[in-house]
Order: C-alpha cells, then structure tokens, then sequence
C-alpha cells in the first residue's frame, strides 16, 4: 500500500515535468484571456475561471494515460487541457462556435472528447461522480487497467450525489480516483461556513476509501500523492479520495464580486500560485533551464494566440443544428 | 383483453407470456446476445430477482458482474448507468416505482438527456430506465405517472407498451437504440393475460402506434394502461352502432402523430385518455396537435380524458384514473 505515508523524492520524468510546465503555462494565459474576452463583451459565454488549480490539473494529466478517462466539472479548462484536449477545439466551444468539440451546443461547462479520454464535464455541483462510477464499472467488467479520475470541488462534497458515488465506487472496489480541487470556496461561501467537518480526506475513511490530503499548490507533492493512487488503483487495489488543497485566485465566475475574500488569504495563496512558483522551482532545483523554461513560455504563449485566432475566425453554427444530435436520428424529434 | 398486436409473428417460435414474462424474455434475449449489456438496480439478483421478478434468474445466469444490485441509491443507478454508457456499455437500469425517478432526475434529465446534444453528438448515451406504476395499494409516492414530466425532456425516448407482444419488441429496441429511454411496465398490465410472443429476439421500433380496433366513427388515442379500458371503451360503443377506433402510441416519445391524423383524418372525431393526470399531460399535446392539424375537418372538439387532478389516493373506493364509462360517456358526448 503505498499510501502509509512514507516521504517520497520521486519525480516524473524530464520530459513529462516540462509537459506539466507547459500545461500549468497555457492554462493560466487562457484563463486570462478567456475572462478578458467575457468581460469585453465578445465571448457570450459563463466561464469559470481556474487559476489556482492549474498545478493539480497539470500533475493530474502527467500520471493520466491516454486511454484513461476523465470526468470533470464546469471549471474544467485545466483538467481539459491536462488531458490533451485540442486547444483550439476548446476555445471554439467557448465562443460557441462550428470548430468547438460540440459546435457551439455545449458552451464552456459542456467539454467532452472521449478520444482524448475526457468523457464528460457537468455543471451541476457533484454529478460527475457517479458518472465517473459508471466508467469505472466499464473498466472494470472490460477488465482494463484503465483508470477513471474524476475531478470535482470542495462545494460537491456537501451533495447526496458524492456521498452515493464514494459508497458504490467503494462497494464494487471500481477503478475510480476522486480528485478533490478544494479551493476552499462554494461559489461564495468559504468551507467553515458550510462544512462541520473541513477535513474532506477524513471523510472517506467512513466509505471504507483510501485517501490522502496534499497541498495543491505543491505540483509535485500533489504529483506523487496521484502517482501512488493511481498504481493502487490499477494495481486493483479499489478506489482513491484525494483532497488536493488550494486556494481560489479569481471569482467564482469571469464577472463575479471578489472583494469579500479576506486580503490575506488571497494574498498568501498569491505567493504560492503554481503558475508563478512552478517555473522557478524547476530552474532551482536545476531540472529545467530558464532559457529552457523561457522557450516553452513561448509555446504556451503561441498555441494560446493560435487558439483564439482560430477560434474567433470559426464559423456559428446554422439553423440546421438546432435539431441535429437531439437523438441519434433527428427523425425522432416528436415536434418542429 | 385487447386484440392481437400488430406485427409479424408468422414464422416464429412463440411462447405464450403475460407482460412480465415478456420483458423478462427481452432482458434474457439482451443479456445473452450481448456481452455489453448489463443491469443495475435495486434487488435486481438472486435470490430477489427484482421486486416483480422480472431480473429473477439473471445474475445466477449471466453472472453478478453483469445483473448488479446496487445500493438503494437512485442517484447513483443512474449515474453509474450514464458512465457504463460513455464506457461502451448498453445498462439497463431499474428504478423500482416511477415515483423514485424524482430522486435521480439530474441524471436523467440533465445528463442522459443532453450528452449527446451537449457534445454535439460525441458522447451518446444508450441506456434503458425501467420503471413501473400503476398500483394503488402503496399509496401516493408510489403511483403516479409522471411520463409528461420527461416527454418535456428534448433527449428522452418514453415508451409504454400495453401487451407482452409489444413489451418485449418494444424493450429490445430500446436495449439495442442509440437513445436514452425511459420503459414504463404498468403494474395492472405485469401479471395480465398472456399472449404469443415470440421466442427469440425481434424488434418493434419505437414511434410506430399500433391500432387495436379498427373503426369510422371517433378515434380513442391512448396508451399503456388505458389501453384495455378503451378497448372494452369501444366493444361498448359497438353494441351502441358507434364504431371507434382505438390508437395504442406505444410510445410518446418518438410520437407517431402520423397515425393518429391518418385516423381522425377519417373519423372526425377524438378522444385522448391516459393514466397520467389529465391537466398538462401527455392529451394537451396530443389534443392540440390534432386541432392545429385538422381544426376544419373536426366534428367536434378533441376530448381529453386523464387522471383526476389529485395525488392518487389509496381508498380502493377513490377513481381517479379515466373508466370504461368516463371513455363512453365522452365519447357520446362527441357523437350526439
């Protein structure tokens, strides 16, 4: 079991740090970009930003296969980019337009692509959890390796939806890692004001469930902690509740109030932001160059401009979508 | 008491079975033709079998793997429904009463529903929901039809068969549809008469209405329960000189409207009854498709007959649901 504990030193190989590097880079310009589009008034859309996750996202991806599947919520720009979705195809889908994974029928809170292995994104707080039970049964009875994570906020731990996919994912011993991305806010209500019991970790030992509390902002401690759980997992060893803990450096939404958040508390997690931290963490400890690092700030930069240049050249949708995938034969449509 | 099904039957091993024997027969065929297709539910394996032993033998015959019991947690039969589908499996889930479907209607609705849709046709969702209704004697949560409710849900098939012919045909398309569908067994009609249904598999599409008696003077469109009242509904009329024509849709969702139109087309005259309550259900549609369509050609105004606009009550002496009489007497009213 190696979830006793025991400090580890391990690190993911060079080419899959600098991969994270990257992830953690592209993530946090999109965000950026994407709030600023909201807020000029040309991307119609809800976007939920995710700066302050990107570090989790990023580990997350790095320890995920292609073939594993992943199910995330509607702050899923990182756990889609992560997963090695087309970053093109997802900045179309926020502008709702053609060339988006969904053409323009999904929106920002709606990304699916299984062939990158992100099989859906809700955005309603705490379903993807028993779906993610669904596709670890899938794995299960195909008698795969595949690992199933699901990825959900600190506010889905107070729905009946969590409580029931911990105890079936638990029961039938399924393929299932619950990342907690708990950035200690419910939309606008801070953790001690909706949770007797703060310590989410602690909650899973009462479904029988492995799991373990690290510093989300800690990208390779968070790395490790996922390593672990996924060898477990695929080693059959059942499921796994990881409490990754971070901090929420934006609003709940692109335009939403955050001047209620207290000074110091955002500003202690400033300091520890992983889109800050991470570059100058890897130069010192000497695994990647700065000029190295420099570079990919680069390629970040580029496929960011080049997915919002595509994406705004991207035709609408026509009229003809309206009806198109309401079933698999537009036939069926009971009325027009 | 109703007349022979439409559909072929010439050729083909039959086995006489009442409706409950029939969806067991279209579970068996699934599960034996299909590796990928499993059930989930409450109580479904042995020894139980299912609450109307309509699973009963399954899981000793295909395996516990496959014919699952799940946790009396709605939400997640649901769930795990909608993740073994991304997951290239065919679930069919049971949710014992139509009443429980209120505990997991965000899978339903807001997921199995809008995959497809939401990802522009990348994630569909072939599931099959079982459900029954119909009996009194538990009392109000566990007796009303609430299939208006999901006719109301663009991405939701809803089939409710009145025969075991039907029940069977209807069910294997379903199991083997690219669709999400919900399959309602009525209570009354589960251990009813029995009839030939064939052996092995066949399919009746959905969307296609099936016309139990034939008839020139006012069209009764119904379904499911209501199906045999209307039928005696109608041998009554006979013996009055009114012949009316009875419409079984099979199912509501697709709708076959086409037959219908066809019939009042002829008839001039219309009566929709159903076991759902009568205001806002599955008649208001009807009804007003019918008088859109064919406003100069009607007789008379649509009749609608429904469920009395009350929780069902228990007192076996409370009627709320449309009677023989309540059939004939508006249809006099439409004749006279």
């Amino acid at each position: 079991m190696a979830f006793d504990g025991t400090p580890s030193d391990r690190l993911p190989a060079a080419a899959e740090l600098e991969r994270m590097y990257e992830v953690i880079q592209t993530v946090m310009l999109c965000d950026e970009r994407a709030k600023a589009e909201v807020r000029a008034g040309r991307m119609q859309a809800a976007f939920y930003p995710v700066r302050g996750l990107e570090g989790v996202c990023a580990a997350l991806g790095a320890e995920l296969g292609h073939s594993d599947h992943l199910v995330s919520t509607y702050r899923n720009l990182g756990d889609a980019v992560a997963k090695g979705v087309s970053l093109r195809s997802i900045i179309a889908e926020l502008y709702g337009r053609m060339d988006g994974l969904a053409k323009g029928k999904g929106g920002p809170m709606h990304l699916h692509d299984p062939e990158a292995g992100l099989m859906a994104t809700t955005g309603i707080v705490g379903s993807g959890l028993p779906i993610a039970v669904g596709l670890g049964l899938a794995a299960q009875l195909d008698g795969a390796d595949r690992v199933v994570a699901v990825t959900f906020g600190d506010g889905a731990t107070s729905i009946g939806a969590y409580h029931e996919a911990m105890n079936l994912a638990s029961l039938w011993r399924l393929p299932v890692l619950f990342v907690c991305q708990n950035n200690m806010w419910a939309e606008h209500t801070p953790i001690a004001e909706y949770a007797p019991n703060p310590e989410l970790a602690g909650r899973a030992g009462g479904y029988a469930m492995a799991a373990r509390l690290v510093d989300g902002f800690d990208t390779i401690g968070t790395w490790r902690a996922i390593s672990d759980a996924v060898a477990d997992i695929r080693a059959g060893r059942g499921p796994v509740f990881l409490e990754c803990r971070t901090y929420r450096l934006t609003g709940h939404s692109s335009t939403a109030d955050y001047t209620y958040v207290p000074e110091e508390e955002l500003e202690a997690a400033a300091r520890r932001d992983p889109a800050v931290c991470f570059g100058p963490w890897l130069a010192a400890e000497g695994l990647v160059s700065l000029s190295r690092l420099a570079e990919i700030d680069d390629v970040a930069a580029a496929a960011v401009d080049d997915a919002f240049t595509f994406a705004q050249a991207s035709p609408p949708p026509t009229d003809a979508e309206v009806y198109r995938d309401v079933f698999s034969d537009e036939q069926l449509v009971p009325c027009r | 008491m109703t007349t022979a099904s439409a559909g072929p039957i010439a050729g083909l091993q039959t086995a006489e079975l009442n409706f409950a024997g029939a969806v067991h027969s279209a579970l068996d065929a699934a599960l034996a033709a299909d590796p990928k297709v499993i059930l989930l539910g409450e109580d479904i394996a042995d020894p139980a079998g299912g609450v109307f032993k309509t699973t009963k033998g399954f899981s000793t015959k295909y395996g516990a793997h496959r014919v699952r019991s799940t946790p009396i947690a709605e939400q997640s039969i649901l769930g795990a429904a909608v993740g073994a589908a991304l997951g290239g499996y065919r679930p069919v889930a049971e949710i014992m009463f139509f009443d429980f479907i209120t505990v997991c209607l965000d899978q339903l609705v807001n997921h199995a529903a809008k995959f497809r849709y939401m990802s522009g046709g990348r994630t569909p969702v072939p599931l099959v929901v079982r459900t029954a209704v119909g009996s009194k004697r538990f009392g109000a949560q566990h007796a009303q039809q609430l299939e208006a409710w999901l006719m109301h849900t663009p991405g939701l098939c809803v089939v409710m068969p009145s025969t075991p012919f039907d029940a069977k045909g209807l069910l294997s398309s379903a199991i083997f549809g690219e669709d999400p569908v919900v399959f309602i067994e009525h209570i009354n009609l589960l251990y009813g008469a029995k009839e030939p249904v064939p052996v092995d598999d066949y399919r009746i599409p959905l969307g296609t209405a099936a016309v139990r008696l034939p008839g020139d003077d006012v069209t009764i469109v119904t379904y499911g329960a209501q199906v045999p009242v209307a039928v005696r509904a109608a041998e009554q009329l006979a013996d009055e000189g009114i012949e009316a024509e009875v419409i079984d849709l099979r199912s509501l969702v697709p709708l076959d409207m086409d037959t219908v139109l066809t019939s009042v087309g002829k008839t001039k005259r219309a009566v929709v009854t159903h076991g759902a309550t009568m205001f806002c259900g599955p008649g208001a549609e009807i009804a007003s498709q019918i008088t859109e369509r064919l406003f100069g050609m009607l007789a008379a105004p649509v009749a609608r007959l429904g469920a009395r606009y009350a929780p069902i009550p228990f007192s076996a002496d409370l009627e709320v649901y449309p009677t023989v009489d309540d059939i004939v007497g508006a249809v006099r009213g439409l004749c006279g």
